[in-house]
């Protein structure tokens, strides 16, 4: 099983003629993801590596029958990718790309909603499903195949739970970095709803930190519509507040967005917050043993 | 990016919203000369990216040119929550009957612009909002369909505004202002207090903006606003050599790839009982040049008594990683201790030309746990 990316998914690189769409599109095709499309406008008729590349996403999908993109284009081009990608009947988007604009993410983000369309990102890492796609940056030789479905705001914390994870023995159905910006296309409580319906994961990791509200209303989520144990970890408990820390979206607003109100808050619903990575780990390994 | 008052009021002006005439000024004569030019009293104002002016005495009312040259010279220079006065505005003053509140914030849990009004202006919302929630009027705007004129309408009706000639007023103001919140990508626009005067007309009588730093390539204007100097210089240092780097007051400089993994390292140093001196995150793909520009700017905070770098490499390799570290080493004469841990992408292969460069002040450890240890320890010996 695993969720939003595995053995049925056939991958369009949108920006794969690019250095980095291109390094990490052939990472992904080695791992044994369907890499079976790039676009990018100009160089259709062109390949990187044997997979095609077209102009428009629009003939990726009718010549290759791609369900599922990965945008590698730069910021002030990625909203206009993604709408491309819904135009053409795409049904997963992953968003690599940094620095998209928050008001072209508000819109993107009421446009995706509308039509059934999933997007994981802006600002993140992609989507891993061990022993069946990678579709992103996520290194895969830190994490195995099992039971524990992760989701994070960053990247290379959710590597080092995933480190911390496999020295215990611990294996993931599906590793999704939702990204670190204000809006992002899916939020916790989406992907926690996955999760909940998939069938390989037993337990859940949620790695937080600091800004918004997404950890509270997925402590709500948790304590009213999941039947499967959660365990989190919140960063930035010595954050200051009003300073941007590094992720667009981890910031301390007047007093709202705080660690503390996080933890507190998925405290109240029982959900037990690891005080480091570490100890977040331990506290997994506790929930299998039992 | 937070903007100015006198910023935030030449954008409101841009957008048709009425603002008070004003000058700005940076010395005493230059603030008497402003009032002179002005005529009538005026209001000598700090000019800070913080709140809380008024009562730290960084607002005053001047009757006469004169009185506005010796305010001028109390306020600038003034500190502020850590903020120097180095700029005044100079703004001709109102006869207020009234003060209401109005803004427009980026609202990320429903994830649409929110407008709030309320007739309890001049205060702290935050305090309007949980002394009288039924007092604040609130309402989304949908992104895609954008503001239409009956939601101006619904604020100042739900707010109780009585009179006529308000009413069309802050339904008007409410309008431009949203014009501005998406013409300028704001994250916030907050018009604190909105005044009616004794001649029955609305203005702005303060401006609060924050736009959005991911934006800013395409508002140069914007962009241009942004005042250096008032920023830590080791911050402004950092921007130039893009490092993502937060001055914080401890002793212990952290380090880290990501700013996830960096916010729990600046957490874990604090956990086992030390005060972290920074955040600084080299980002996601870090290469020996990076690792050099971040220890720079770290090095430079004379409070820094030991220094921990935690990388987990994915993207980034922890063999050039260990190549940046002992390229700064060579360059600059840095004798503070350093604490690394490598794990992930290239750890066996960056962990072995570190321990073959064998420098004195280098320390390895095998977990962030330990290495945060090591640090707090290092820290407080030196």
């Amino acid at each position: 099983m695993a969720i939003l990316v595995d053995a049925e998914t056939r991958l369009v690189v949108q920006g794969l003629t690019g250095s980095e769409g291109r390094f990490h599109g052939l990472r992904n095709r080695a791992y044994g993801t369907q890499v079976v499309a790039g676009v990018t406008p100009g160089k259709g008729g062109q390949d990187v590596d044997g997979i095609p590349v077209f102009d428009t996403v629009g003939s990726a999908v009718s010549s290759t029958g791609a369900n599922t993109s990965m945008i590698f284009v730069p910021a002030p081009f990625a909203a206009d990718a993604v709408y491309e990608a819904v135009d053409a009947g795409i049904d997963t988007i992953v968003c690599i790309t940094e620095g998209v604009p928050a008001h072209e993410m508000l819109r993107i983000h009421a446009y995706l909603h509308a039509r059934g369309v999933i997007m994981v990102g802006p600002n993140c890492p992609g989507v891993l499903s061990p022993g069946k796609a990678n579709v992103g940056i996520i290194p895969a030789e830190i994490f195995r195949e099992g039971s524990v479905g992760l989701v994070s705001r960053s990247g290379t914390l959710t590597y080092q739970i995933g480190h911390e994870l496999t020295q215990l023995g611990l294996g993931s159905s599906t590793i999704v970095g939702i990204g670190g910006d204000p809006v992002v296309g899916s939020s916790f409580v989406d992907v926690l709803a996955l999760f909940e319906a998939d069938a390989q994961t037993e337990q859940v990791v949620m790695v937080g930190e600091i800004g918004g509200d997404e950890e509270e209303k997925a402590a709500a989520f948790i304590g009213a519509a999941m039947s499967k144990p959660v365990v989190a970890y919140i960063a930035g408990f010595t954050a200051p507040p009003g300073k941007t820390m590094g992720h667009a979206g981890a910031i301390i607003s007047g007093s709202a967005g705080t660690a503390q109100a996080k933890k507190d808050a998925l405290e109240a619903r029982g959900i037990r917050v690891g005080t480091t990575p570490t100890e977040t780990a331990q506290l997994v390994a506790e929930l299998t043993r039992v | 990016m937070d903007l100015y008052e006198f910023q935030g009021k030449e954008l409101f002006r841009r957008y048709g919203i009425p603002v008070s005439e004003g000058r700005l000024a940076t010395s005493p004569a230059e603030a008497r000369d402003a009032a002179q030019e002005l005529g009538g009293p005026v209001v000598v104002k700090a000019q800070v990216l913080t709140g809380g002016r008024g009562k730290a005495g960084g607002i005053k009312l001047a009757e006469t040119p004169s009185d506005a040259e010796a305010h001028a010279a109390e306020i600038l220079g003034m500190d502020i929550r850590g903020h120097t006065v180095r700029k005044v505005w100079i703004e001709r003053a109102s006869d207020i009957a009234r003060e209401y509140y109005l803004s427009i914030t980026f609202d990320r849990g429903a994830k649409k612009p929110l407008l709030m009004f309320t007739t309890h202006g001049g205060v702290d919302i935050e305090e309007v909002a949980a002394l009288s929630p039924d007092a604040l009027v609130r309402l989304h705007v949908d992104p895609l369909e954008g503001y239409h004129p009956w939601q101006g309408r619904r604020l100042v009706y739900d707010a109780g505004i009585a009179d006529p000639g308000e009413q069309k007023q802050i339904a008007a103001i409410v309008e431009r202002l949203y014009e501005a919140f998406v013409g300028c990508e704001a994250m916030l626009c907050e018009v604190n207090p909105l005044i009616v005067t004794t001649e029955g007309e609305v203005r702005a009588l303060d401006s609060k903006l924050t736009v959005d730093d991911n934006a800013l390539y395409r508002h140069p204007e914007l962009a241009e606003m942004r005042d250096v100097a008032a920023a830590d210089p080791l911050e402004t240092l950092a921007r130039e050599k893009s490092v993502t780097y937060v001055k914080l007051d401890g002793e212990v400089g952290v380090l880290g790839n990501g700013a996830g993994l960096t916010m729990s390292t600046v957490d874990v140093v604090t956990f086992v009982g030390g005060n972290p001196a920074n955040f600084c995150d080299l980002g996601g793909g870090g290469d020996a040049q990076g690792v050099v520009d971040a220890l720079d700017v770290i090095t430079r905070d004379p409070q820094v008594r030991s220094i921990f770098f935690n990388i987990f490499g994915g993207i980034t390799r922890c063999d050039e990683v260990a190549r940046g570290i002992l390229q700064a080493l060579g360059q600059m004469a840095i004798e503070l201790p350093i604490v690394v841990r490598l794990d992930g992408t290239n750890a066996e292969e960056g962990r072995r030309l570190l321990e073959e460069a064998a420098a004195a002040n280098l320390h390895a450890e095998a977990t962030m746990l330990d290495g945060a240890r090591r640090a707090v320890e290092l820290a407080a010996a030196a």
